[in-house]
């Protein structure tokens, strides 16, 4: 049993409400024995309390109480899935338009995502809309799983033709990889086995096709070694470290790096993990580094490599804006940017995006859950990275000043798409 | 020791959720005032507190430990978290329930009543009268439905109370944790561990824990299908017979509400084991306080609970 040397996947569950994407999660649970058998029970019980008849599967995720009395999934669940080779963290995310925020949660981080949708519907607009949030956000692996295939007799037409309208907006939106599975959550059929009634489907199922995904990791970058300082560590004798997560790419003792905003080139003389000494820190890590040069390096300062990010306070941003009055021109906000917060305003809208169709207008404001486009300018210098280059140094928060509620999700640049 | 990490990437599931977790730690501690870790002797906590000292080694913790002090607890878990903190030359802060109960603050539920529930009075009073603007905690996302909702960086108003429905958006890494005076966040670094993942990271790090967790022999009670262990807390009620078995407890809570289960696993490999084939969760195996409604833990968190 070499249980400690799983790799770990990261998925987001998307789709339009009462397509089943909650169901499908609880089969996956259910079928692969995720579930204890008190958490069972207590599914079969509330199932029955509502009056719903069998099992509801989806009371699986649903843990709120407003979520089972409306039958909707609020809020984003995380769920847990271990089989042989991987360990996956799930986040089951809400398919209703005023929930976006929380579906926009649960993808930022997803390496892949899993998309639920009706056969006898096809891509509604609420899922088009996740999609392309999805697209925005930097996922670039997804599985579709066209669900309800029981209620269209197992029909490979009308599998197919689901399958195009996902095709064609798989293209548009430039995923990698966009599989479609033809699925039964209620029944089970090629969630984790395979099912009898599909015999036209040659593909894997949905746990096979997770289990075997090579998505890359949702830190995966184009950029160089990026590391934001978070905390300043004093050593034994005086000297100081630099703590933060490694990013891009790994760094190694004796290796040349540039300490941003202050352009100062320097080497690495030693790293360190949880008070040990390493030689190389890999990405991901949570590590500290000491530097030769004397330098006044502090948190939000960042300590990166070739090719450089640039450093600027007047920038072009994608913007997913939550807040409940609409966002204007001219708005002055605080901004959090890796380690970093600063005054912001909003220079210029310059573009209002229609997900239906993906236009980009001229916009006048942003309402909740509208995604623009913006010139951003912050009162101290930002180090950022394109976001579609590096998702940690290319994405940001705006927070409301009196509130500090988190009202946008930022991203620096523009999608390919768009 | 160094590490040696072979993959260009820390791909391997612990190191992963370790690095996560040091992370959140730095970013609280960097935005808040005056946070405080919250710690009851338990696993979970225990692996949280370890955390910690990665995160900001070689400097001392930046925060003092606070434990909840229910006036029920196991020796042995007392006796843990004093050497922990000794150990590690903490600052420890004890709210006790017992001082709740004599202000007045809460109705005392009598010698043997849980008192699991007025833990949030004193919780929230502690939080109130130390100043504090951040409390780490070591509940995790798979212990329940409710928690399974729950951010890592969790609001709560001056009140104490969290809202289900009006979470702050938690998007990449990006943990925002300000906040108005009186209000604070519960920040949650093992939100994405498992019950497993927690056992394979103490056996990992060779970790010290209480001894209650082991197999041992013990006088219990069968009480609503679980073992409670007969002690100043528990007595047997008539009709219930006190036997003498080999159990282990899975999770530390109150003496009086904490059942153990039947079980041989004396080593942490043998936990490992167990745990890993486990068919009931921890909680609905040991805990006698989620039992009472489908969303009694989402009630309690909305009081202001852990």
């Amino acid at each position: 049993m070499d249980l400690a040397t799983k790799d770990l996947l990261r998925l987001a569950t998307i789709g339009s409400v009462d397509d089943g994407k909650s169901t499908l999660i609880g089969r996956l649970l259910v079928d692969t024995r995720q579930l204890f058998d008190d958490q069972f029970d207590a599914v079969m019980a509330a199932s029955e309390k509502r009056g719903v008849g069998d099992l509801d599967l989806s009371f699986v995720t649903d843990g709120l109480r407003a979520e089972r009395e409306q039958g909707i999934t609020i809020d984003v669940a995380y769920r847990y899935a271990t089989t042989p080779t991987r360990k996956f963290i799930i986040a089951d995310c809400p398919g209703h338009v005023q929930y976006t925020r929380n579906m926009a949660t649960g993808a930022s981080s997803a390496d892949l995502a899993l998309v639920v949708l009706d056969v006898a519907t096809g891509l509604k607009e609420q899922t088009r809309r996740h999609l392309c949030i999805a697209a925005l956000l930097g996922v670039r692996t997804v599985i579709v799983a066209v669900n309800k295939m029981d209620t269209v007799a197992w029909s490979e037409l009308a599998f197919n033709r689901v399958v195009d309208e996902i095709d064609t907006l798989a293209g548009v939106l430039g995923f990698a990889t966009a599989l479609a599975i033809p699925v039964s959550a209620l029944l089970g059929d090629n969630v984790v086995e395979r099912s009898s009634h599909t015999a036209w489907y040659q593909g894997p199922s949905v746990l096979e096709a997770l289990e075997t995904s090579e998505a890359e990791t949702w830190t995966t970058a184009a950029s160089g070694a990026r590391l934001p300082v978070q905390w300043v560590l004093r050593q034994p004798g005086g000297g100081r470290t630099y703590a933060g997560m490694v990013n891009g790419e790994a760094l190694e003792v004796g290796q040349r790096v540039t300490l941003l905003p202050q352009g100062v080139e320097t080497t690495i003389t030693a790293l360190n993990f949880g008070g040990e000494q390493i030689l190389r820190a890999p990405v991901g890590l949570a590590a500290d580094v000491e530097l030769a040069a004397e330098t006044n390096a502090g948190r939000g300062d960042l300590i990166a490599t070739a090719p450089l990010p640039r450093v600027t306070n007047d920038f072009a941003a994608t913007l997913c804006w939550f807040g409940d009055q609409p966002l204007v021109c001219g708005q002055r906000l605080r901004l959090k940017h890796t380690t970093k917060s600063t005054p912001v305003r909003v220079a210029d809208l310059t573009g209002l995006i229609d997900i239906e169709t993906l236009n980009v207008s001229e916009p006048t404001s942003l309402l909740t859950n509208e995604i623009g486009l913006a010139r951003l300018i912050t009162a101290d210098a930002l180090v950022v990275d394109d976001y579609q280059d590096n998702r940690v140094t290319g994405s940001f928060v705006l927070i409301d000043d009196v509130t500090h509620a988190t009202v946008a999700a930022g991203m620096v640049g523009r999608a390919s798409f768009l | 020791m160094a590490l040696s990490i072979p993959s260009p990437q820390a791909t391997n599931h612990l190191d992963v959720l370790e690095s996560h977790a040091l992370f959140i730690f730095r970013e609280v501690v960097a935005e808040c005032e005056r946070p405080v870790l919250l710690f009851s002797g338990g696993k979970d906590s225990a692996v949280l507190l370890h955390l910690a000292t990665k995160a900001f080694a070689p400097q001392k913790l930046p925060f003092a430990v606070m434990h909840v002090d229910t006036g029920q607890n196991f020796d042995e878990v007392l006796a843990f978290r004093d050497r922990t903190v000794e150990r590690l030359g903490a600052r420890l802060v004890i709210a006790s329930v017992q001082d709740s109960i004599n202000q007045g603050r809460v109705r005392d539920p009598g010698p043997l009543g849980a008192r699991n529930r007025l833990q949030s009075v004193t919780l929230l009073d502690a939080i109130n009268a130390n100043g504090f603007d951040a409390a780490f905690g070591g509940a995790r996302r798979d212990e329940d439905k409710a928690r399974a909702k729950e951010r890592v960086l969790s609001f709560r108003d001056a009140f104490g109370q969290w809202d289900p429905r009006a979470q702050r958006p938690e998007l990449w890494q990006l943990y925002q944790g300000k906040v108005n005076p009186g209000e604070h966040v519960r920040a949650f670094p093992l939100s994405d561990w498992t019950e497993l993942d927690v056992w394979q990271y103490i056996a990992r790090e060779e970790m010290d824990l209480p001894s209650i967790y082991f197999a041992h022999e013990r006088d219990v009670i069968e009480r609503d299908g679980m073992w409670l262990a007969v002690g100043d807390f528990v007595e047997a009620r008539a009709g219930e017979t006190i036997e003498r078995r080999v159990v282990r407890f899975r999770t530390v809570g109150d003496a009086n509400c904490t059942g153990a289960v039947l079980s041989n696993a004396d080593t942490l490999e043998a936990i490992i084991a167990e745990v890993a084939v486990a068919n009931v969760s921890e909680r609905g195996a040991t805990r006698a306080d989620d039992k009472f409604s489908e969303t009694a833990m989402e009630d309690r968190k909305r009081e202001g609970y852990f």
